[in-house]
């Protein structure tokens, strides 16, 4: 039982489902592209079943810089599930997944996590967010991941280094571990980031905007990562712009707008008029949202939107 | 002298680590406003308990911890313009502690403002090797968690978890760099105790990449600038604040212009 030597607990382990491995659920489904995958990732989890609390949200209500940014979201992220958050820039996309790891106080509503504290709910952030100039080495980064698990001070040792040494190379980072972090390019810091989440081992793991500014080669490599944290049971929630990488590698989605959201399997949410409808009601009122939705045109160009 | 010395070499090995931090974080500014916001409190301690170095380091410790507040208070409260409300609370906080100071007899502004290796007696000793002992391990303890946080504040880690435990840190954080600006007013004077901490610290990122190399190179630094300076001080009667502040600047211009990384004379067209 991983998490209860870890610390983890979910709320009653033996009522929750246990999630079995994905594997034999979508047998072939990702099977040429995961290179990555191939390499030995699963290093960290001594097993692929995760007795996980779902992740509950009634009417949540975000607040950021005095204006709602989220209203009204209900739904459920279950155990082991795979979504993909989209909606237009302003949506409250990061706001959501910083509420969901608790760095965000909900304004009204609540979000229920079943247990699940702020060290099982690992967060990868917007690249943005981290400062690239502080002088830190790749490794260090890297096994910082494991503050999460062991405490802030409990000391990092070999044993914790060389397994943040096969995180980094589980990315395709063998050998950069004493690089410092500003010469890396975004692609490769993008895979740092993704090798602490590898170490952080979470059972609940959040991405804001992973793929944004990195080179096709390397979006292909971080989502096999992607998918071998679905395959083993984790549950996994990610902000992307790309509709045709939410359809083709995501079973669920959400669609943020102001006013009205889509939750649900991806073919049901991600429709047409959905997908032009959160893009309007961002930045127009609701009742001329809906008369924009009447006449917009319908090849609207839906990957600028989300 | 020798007291002198002995004080600003403890100084020298606590507040350079500090100031690499300080400048790691982009909070540079903030040191200024600690060192001119200690001055009241020193008056204001002065007033009550006399010149004890006691009374006025109690009262500059006190001001300078509810600056840190305020200046922190502020930041969040607007969500802009962090460095201008900085500026203005530093101003305030000087004048205010240039006319207390004005207000009594017997104080010498001078001494107070730039510090005179004379006024350094046992006790002001025992205040700098005090603030440096206390410093170091606290601040060895709440490395990593300094680290974490200046590099990705939104990392949710360890039993505290989430945004609060960030605040508690930058806090202690805070508390120390006050510490440090107090401690060395007597000799370097309030408004060059902060020279001690962060020109090394400027000048360090010019030496070495590693954080743990820049913490190595600030002291070094730091520790040569207090001799050098402490015996320009001597010999020329010039005070000792203003005199090892610009040896550190000497320093720093010259890791500036020669120094291995980003040096201006290394790195050509850019």
């Amino acid at each position: 039982m991983l998490y209860r030597n870890h610390g983890y607990q979910a709320a009653t382990p033996s009522t929750l489902p246990r999630r079995r491995s994905r594997i034999a659920a979508h047998p072939g489904r990702h099977g040429p592209r995961d290179g990555v995958a191939r390499r030995d990732l699963g290093f960290v989890v001594t097993q692929a079943s995760f007795p996980v609390a779902s992740i509950r949200l009634e009417h949540v209500t975000l607040r950021r810089g005095g204006r709602d940014v989220v209203r009204d979201l209900t739904g459920t992220f279950a155990p082991g599930s795979l979504t993909a958050v989209a909606g237009p820039n302003g949506a409250g996309k990061s706001t959501l997944l910083q509420a969901l790891c608790g760095l965000l106080p909900v304004a009204s509503g609540r979000i229920e996590r079943g247990g699940l504290d702020g060290r099982a709910i690992a967060l990868l952030p917007q690249e943005g967010r981290l400062d690239r100039s502080f002088p830190i080495t790749c490794r260090d980064v890297v096994a910082l991941g494991w503050t999460a698990r062991l405490g802030l001070f409990r000391r990092i040792g070999r044993e914790q280094y060389a397994v943040a040494d096969r995180a980094l190379t589980s990315v395709g980072l063998d050998g950069l571990g004493q690089r410092p972090i500003g010469a890396l390019s975004a692609g490769q810091f993008q895979r740092v980031l993704f090798a602490r989440t590898i170490v952080r081992d979470a059972p609940v793991i959040l991405l804001d905007e992973p793929f944004s500014a990195i080179d096709a080669a390397t979006e292909a490599d971080l989502m096999a990562i992607v998918r071998m944290w679905h395959r083993q049971g984790r549950t996994v929630v990610a902000v992307l712009h790309d509709l045709d990488l939410i359809r083709a590698e995501f079973p669920n989605a959400l669609i943020l707008g102001t006013d009205a959201h889509g939750w649900g399997a991806t073919d049901d949410v991600l429709t047409a008029p959905a997908i032009r409808h959160a893009r309007l009601s961002a930045s127009v009122p609701p009742l001329a949202a809906a008369r924009s939705v009447a006449d917009a045109p319908l090849a609207a160009p839906v990957e600028e939107a989300a | 002298m020798r007291r002198a010395l002995a004080g600003c070499l403890a100084l020298s090995v606590a507040a350079p680590p500090l100031g690499v931090f300080l400048v790691l974080r982009r909070m540079s500014l903030m040191s200024d406003v600690l060192q001119h916001g200690v001055l009241p409190g020193i008056a204001v301690g002065a007033a009550v308990g006399g010149l004890s170095v006691w009374a006025m380091g109690t009262g500059g410790v006190v001001a300078g911890l509810v600056v840190a507040l305020l200046a922190g208070w502020f930041a969040r409260r607007t969500g802009m313009g962090e460095d201008s409300q900085l500026a203005g609370l530093y101003l305030v906080a000087l004048a205010a502690g240039v006319a207390l100071i004005s207000a009594q007899r017997g104080v010498d502004l001078t001494h107070l403002l730039f510090g005179s290796v004379l006024a350094v007696d046992n006790t002001a000793l025992l205040a700098m090797a005090g603030a440096a002992t206390l410093t170091l391990p606290v601040l060895a303890v709440i490395w990593r968690p300094l680290v974490l946080e200046s590099l990705d504040p939104g990392f949710p880690g360890g039993p505290l978890g989430g945004a609060s435990s960030g605040g508690l840190w930058h806090g202690c954080f805070l508390a120390l760099v006050v510490l440090c600006v107090v401690s060395g007013f007597e000799a370097l004077g309030t408004l060059m105790s902060v020279g001690l901490m962060m020109l090394p610290a400027i000048a360090a990122r010019h030496w070495c990449g590693s954080l743990a190399g820049q913490v190595s190179a600030a002291v070094a630094l730091a520790i040569a600038a207090s001799v050098v300076g402490l015996l320009i001080s001597f010999n020329v009667e010039i005070p000792a604040g203003p005199a090892i502040v610009l040896t550190a600047g000497g320093f720093w211009v010259v890791s500036l212009l020669a120094g291995p990384r980003e040096g201006l004379l290394r790195t050509r067209g850019g």
